[in-house]
């Protein structure tokens, strides 16, 4: 029986993965539930915002709370023009997981190119400290990485649910047609939420450029935990991606913690049949 | 005339003197090679130049061009220049195979020298098998695995790795008068690390070591916490890590984050950043040459490390010294080199044969090919530990680097 200090430490560990994963999770799951759109290339757009990030904190020297708020605005017009592209064309929801797709390949083609398949690792002061509580060690960015995840879910599910743009978006959502016919701007509704969601990616990227390592191939190792999250989480609901990911995150840290961690792999898809068998509420 | 009385003062005696000097100076000059000529001898290889392994296939890249590039200025091969043809296999084994389907049939090369990793390895020897053509390999983990007749392995861990590394891990801490008692075994799935990670807990079992924690994790695992937080838990005496590249910087982070640093800890296939690493400080390794003496006391040793220390820092390596990856890229070379200029022969069967029956020198030192499955016959290897951010020799003590100890509690 493992000591009860390894648990507890695990579910510390798993608590903050989860809050990375949520954190990821948001942008896709805004863009599939209120936009229907299938974004892969959200995994390649986080990815590059971490190689940005590393870029300019390693070669440029500009600290990563200078270069975020860059990054952001960067991404947030991309997502504007990604979206404009989209409806230029009429692209239909499944043909979006495909042009994605096929942009988050061209995005690691890019990266291997401009800075190689080498490992990049964004040494920071604070990468290994962490806060001790007893005997709970919490690594200090990992621990931002969660609050950051928390207060953009809250402020984003409490925008969606009081304001008028929100609840606009929403209603988009559930009919376009009709919302539209209410006199609700559609059109300039999700120009607006597909640059947040492309910004959510660098918002991501920027905490994985400062806790983990990074190679160009990294895009992929995301994808299948991530997708299980945003369907845990429920399509379009920013409080439910981060609840997700920490539901994904504890139960692979207490796996790997309890059992062995070559098992954690199989965690996320066995959550998610075991939810869709029993089908709770949310789901 | 000014230049007449200028030549009468030189006296018969002086003269004679000046001509025996130059003829001594011509004697002991060294021997300067005559440029190659004729046509150029082909020899071809596919590197992992991207994909995932291309940060350790450029260190074979840089080495296998400045081989060629010294080669040829040195008289080339046979005394006809080498013509080197290298190919991006991508870090994909079924790429590996087409590029030597290539290599052999369409570019028509001479020889062939293997690529990077196991699994390339194996797709790549199909083929020189299917072609009969000499296959010399320096990167292949699996040893038992290599079973084409005309493979030569240009490593010196010896036929049987998985039994005489862990051994000689032990011995190197038995050294110092306090064994370890306790191990906690941490490997990746990757084929080679299971297979040497299963040899470490059957040795470490016979030599009564106490495993208190066994943990695996998949290629790619990006959450490293929970078993730092396990490792912290079992607190060996000892942790062995079957790891590749970063593998182990990422578990040493998650290590630190739980404020726990190993006694004595070991790294399989660490990338050659680990030693720069703060909390790697002490980590043992593998290794059969460094930038360090006493690899660097032979002529050609330091002057590859000084050239290769000078192209990687040019490349941007991360860890822009020489080691043992790039070490056994060079061996590979020498081995090709020595079987060609000592039958003066192309011929795959003729290569083979010789080297069947002799021994090379190569950088590693003395090897034969006598170990099954064309290794050598003895573990040849040594135990490298990072100390200042910088990986050293340390044992066997007669073989590390002067002046330097193993760390060990």
């Amino acid at each position: 029986m493992p000591h009860l200090s390894l648990i507890e430490q695990s579910l510390v560990t798993g608590l903050l993965s989860g809050g990375l994963y949520g954190l990821l999770a948001l942008g896709l799951s805004m863009s599939w539930g209120l936009l229907r759109l299938v974004n892969i290339g959200h995994f390649a757009m986080a990815l590059l915002g971490a190689y940005l990030t590393w870029f300019m904190g390693t070669q440029l020297g500009i600290a990563p709370w200078l270069s975020g708020p860059i990054i952001i605005a960067a991404f947030f017009l991309y997502g504007i023009a990604l979206h404009w592209v989209f409806m230029r064309f009429g692209v239909t929801e499944m043909q979006s997981m495909l042009i994605t797709f096929a942009l988050a390949v061209i995005v690691e083609a890019s990266i291997q190119t401009l800075w190689t398949a080498d490992f990049r690792r964004f040494e920071t002061p604070w990468g290994r400290q962490s806060w001790i509580a007893g005997s709970l060690y919490v690594p200090k960015l990992n621990l931002l990485a969660f609050l950051v995840a928390a207060l953009l879910a809250a402020s984003t599910w409490a925008w969606l649910r009081y304001t008028y743009v929100g609840r606009a978006l929403r209603a988009c959502a559930e009919d376009a047609p009709i919302a539209t016919a209410f006199g609700i701007n559609h059109r300039g509704l999700s120009f607006l939420l597909s640059g947040l969601c492309a910004a959510y990616a660098a918002v991501a990227g920027l905490f994985i450029a400062l806790v983990a390592t990074l190679a160009p191939s990294e895009i992929w190792t995301w994808i299948g935990v991530v997708f299980a999250v945003v369907i845990i989480g429920r399509l379009g609901n920013p409080l439910g991606a981060l609840a997700g990911g920490i539901l994904i995150g504890v139960c692979e840290a207490l796996t790997m913690a309890m059992v062995n961690p070559s098992w954690a792999p199989l965690v996320s898809f066995s959550v998610l049949i075991a939810l869709l068998l029993f089908r709770p509420r949310w789901i | 005339m000014p230049t007449k009385t200028r030549l009468s003062r030189w006296s018969r005696r002086q003269v004679v003197a000046g001509l025996g000097g130059l003829a001594a100076y011509a004697a002991i000059r060294p021997a300067r090679a005559e440029a190659p000529s004729g046509a150029p001898i082909k020899i071809g290889q596919a590197l992992a130049l991207t994909g995932p392994f291309a940060q350790t296939g450029l260190v074979h890249k840089i080495v296998s061009e400045y081989f060629v590039e010294r080669l040829n200025k040195h008289g080339g091969l046979l005394g006809r220049p080498v013509e080197y043809t290298l190919l991006d296999d991508q870090s994909k084994p079924d790429v590996s195979r087409t590029l030597y389907e290539r290599l052999i049939t369409s570019d028509k090369v001479d020889l062939i020298l293997g690529p990077y990793g196991t699994a390339s390895i194996l797709a790549a020897m199909g083929v020189a098998q299917r072609y009969r053509k000499v296959f010399i390999q320096n990167t292949m983990g699996i040893s038992a695995l290599a079973t084409y007749e005309w493979h030569f392995s240009a490593l010196v861990s010896g036929p049987e790795p998985q039994h005489t590394l862990p051994n000689k891990i032990l011995d190197c801490y038995a050294s110092t008068g306090n064994p370890p008692k306790t191990i906690a075994v941490v490997t990746s799935k990757f084929p080679s690390a299971e297979d040497m990670t299963k040899g470490m807990q059957l040795v470490a079992k016979d030599r009564g070591l106490t495993e208190v924690a066994f943990l695996e994790y998949d290629v790619g695992n990006r959450d490293y916490g929970p078993i730092a937080a396990r490792i912290k838990d079992a607190d060996p005496d000892f942790m062995f890590m079957g790891c590749l590249g970063v593998e182990g910087n990422q578990l040493l982070e998650a290590l630190s984050q739980v404020g726990y640093s190993p006694k004595r800890h070991f790294y399989l296939y660490p990338s050659g950043l680990l030693a720069a690493y703060p909390p790697a400080d002490r980590a043992l390794s593998l290794t059969n040459f460094e930038d360090v003496p006493p690899y660097t006391a032979s002529p050609e040793g330091a002057e590859f490390a000084a050239a290769f220390d000078a192209k990687a820092k040019e490349q941007g390596l991360p860890y822009p010294y020489v080691d043992s990856q790039a070490g056994n890229e060079y061996s590979g070379w020498q081995i090709l080199v020595a079987a060609v200029t000592a039958t003066k022969s192309l011929d795959d069967k003729t290569l083979a044969q010789w080297l069947d029956q002799n021994s090379v020198d190569t950088l590693a030192g003395r090897r034969n090919f006598k170990g099954k499955w064309h290794t050598s016959e003895a573990d040849l290897q040594q135990m490298r530990q990072a100390q200042k951010g910088r990986w050293v020799a340390v044992f066997p003590q007669d073989k590390a680097t002067p002046g330097v100890k193993l760390i060990a509690p």
